[in-house]
């Protein structure tokens, strides 16, 4: 009996394995093949589709929604570029600046994103509004003219975005942060680096990791994002996502969408192996 | 990841303070960093600070976007508005559902990709990490598509299928990190005191690792039920929370909006708290080296 069940324990792992894996399997993996089948497919919702390999579809949708996948990329790696700006302060003084509040300050980092991401993007169209308390007041104090406005503007999907992604890029900004060993920071100042050289040369190079991720973290989902540009935004800032969204849910257009879909994801596979490498990290899978 | 090294205090921010005043402009230096975070958390709790504060609104007309006068009468009257609690009610039983079933199978493949050397391991790594990296629209799309294939119509089955999906990776993530910095010569000290493979999951295993299983429904919980791109592709009649509040997003959302959110705002907070608490409570109750979260 317990020979038997020793002979077995190789099989242990896969039964721990099967049952996530098998919905991984199901509902991601199958579904991302459904897609592309249907992409090549032509036909309408009344008619019924059937397989054509009608492979055309790709570079007619690409020609037809160019503007906006342009604007999404560039908007997306803006995005990223503020984030990285605004979050690595942020995460360097929590990792070697907290203290015994460290990890408070992570928390408070986290906690608004608790709130629905609707709402929250709701709050800053009433932040930003032409007579919102923001500008209203300035206008009011004559800082701003009158007829000056942030809503509709690319200014504001884009600042909608930073905030809704800026803990994406804190979080593994500071998990990099943190393993840094102290010892290597004063090795480098007992070698007479000024306070800027031990960190351009040591702490910066060390959080590379992070930034990597942040990144990828940030950029991926700003890109295909439709929420804050339906919101916040205007005809003018329409991105691929809200392209994707209406052809799928409001034209039933599937075989159009599908192919949309699927270039907007070769598109971030390959900019992120281009970026992977430039920052020169492997790290895709790990931590 | 490792454990935290001791680290001796030598480091010159350890030091007992001496008479050495450093002069004005390099103590100003040294306060840019915290406040620069102060602000920037300021900035991250504005749109919560707008939202709690237009819930005590009291709007004339639909919108509700200039303040007009304070009033409680919005916490009251949520409760009469069952085209609000009803989404929520539907939200909260996407959210507790699909947490429960996507921490077992999460946690699952977390212990296996942890303890176990096995075939197939890489590319369970990249069938974890795909996911995180897929924009959710397209997630959300291929789920439709699938759907739409199989002429399936969609329903909280669907939702709840979707969500279990997408909080897989995250879970797992969140436990293997738990995980790692797991002591097996705490399980092998309980297996040379006779217990078998079981017991020794039940009393050493799992209350070490629970901590780590405990955030993971949380975030798991919270990313349930915040989800609108997913949930909008996949939720045929049915409407969560989320799609609700965008519906109606363009005709002006009413302040009971606001007092729910205000409401899933405060739980989370308490949950957190008393989290926190929680732990502090047991890494001093252990008597050891708290280990690095």
């Amino acid at each position: 009996m317990t020979a038997a069940i020793r002979r077995l324990r190789w099989a242990i792992p896969y039964l721990f394995l099967v049952p996530g894996g098998l919905w991984l399997l199901i509902f991601f993996v199958v579904p991302m093949a459904v897609m592309a089948s249907i992409s090549l497919q032509t036909g309408s919702l009344g008619t019924g589709y059937a397989l054509t390999w009608n492979f055309g579809i790709y570079p007619e949708a690409i020609s037809q929604f160019a503007t906006q996948f342009l604007r999404s990329f560039e908007y997306g790696i803006i995005v990223t570029v503020l984030t990285l700006l605004i979050g690595y302060p942020m995460a360097y003084t929590i990792a070697f600046r907290g203290g015994r509040v460290k990890n408070i300050l992570l928390l408070l980092v986290i906690l608004p994103f608790f709130t629905s991401f609707i709402i929250r993007t709701l709050a800053w169209k009433l932040i930003l509004a032409d007579q919102g308390f923001l500008l209203g007041t300035l206008k009011a104090w004559g800082l701003l003219p009158d007829g000056f406005g942030l809503i509709a503007t690319p200014i504001s999907v884009i600042s909608g975005l930073v905030y809704n992604f800026l803990p994406f890029m804190v979080l593994p900004l500071y998990v990099a942060l943190e393993k840094i060993d102290h010892r290597l920071v004063e090795a480098a100042n007992d070698l007479y680096a000024s306070r800027f050289q031990a960190f351009l040369r040591v702490t910066l190079p060390l959080s590379m990791p992070g930034v990597f991720a942040g990144s990828l973290l940030t950029f991926i989902p700003s890109v295909g994002d439709f929420v804050n540009a339906t919101i916040l935004g205007s005809r003018e800032t329409t991105m691929i996502g809200n392209v994707i969204q209406s052809r799928f849910l409001d034209f039933n257009d599937y075989p159009r969408a599908s192919a949309l879909g699927f270039v907007l994801m070769a598109a971030i596979l390959v900019m992120v192996l281009v970026y992977a490498r430039l920052v020169g990290s492997d790290e895709l899978t790990s931590g | 990841m490792t454990a935290t090294p001791v680290t001796i205090p030598l480091s010159a921010s350890d030091a007992p303070a001496t008479s050495y005043q450093p002069p004005l402009r390099a103590r100003l230096s040294r306060l840019v960093l915290p406040v620069y975070t102060a602000l920037a958390v300021a900035y991250l709790f504005l749109p919560i600070a707008v939202m709690i504060a237009f819930s005590f609104n009291n709007p004339r007309g639909r919108q509700n976007i200039t303040w007009q006068g304070f009033t409680l009468h919005n916490y009251i009257d949520v409760w009469s508005r069952p085209d609000i609690t009803n989404p929520m009610l539907q939200s909260l039983i996407v959210a507790v559902v699909s947490t429960i079933l996507a921490t077992i199978l999460g946690t699952l493949i977390g212990l296996a990709l942890t303890r176990y050397r096995f075939v197939g391991r890489n590319t369970t790594n990249i069938l974890i990490f795909l996911p995180m990296a897929t924009p959710e629209i397209i997630m959300g799309a291929s789920l439709l598509s699938l759907w739409v294939s199989l002429g399936i119509s969609r329903s909280l089955l669907t939702i709840i299928i979707a969500h279990v999906m997408f909080n897989i990776s995250y879970v797992v993530v969140t436990v293997r990190a738990r995980l790692q910095g797991f002591d097996r010569g705490l399980e092998e000290a309980a297996m040379d005191l006779g217990a078998d493979e079981w017991t020794t999951f039940r009393k050493v295993t799992f209350p070490l690792i629970f901590p780590g299983i405990l955030a993971a429904a949380l975030l798991a919980f919270a990313l349930s039920i915040d989800d609108y791109v997913i949930t909008s592709f996949v939720a045929g009649k049915t409407i969560t929370f989320p799609l609700w509040v965008y519906g109606v997003s363009r005709l002006g959302v009413p302040p009971e909006v606001n007092v729910l959110g205000t409401l899933i705002f405060v739980v989370a907070f308490l949950a957190i708290a008393a989290q926190v608490i929680w732990q502090r409570r047991q890494a001093r109750r252990q008597l050891v080296p708290s280990r690095a979260p």
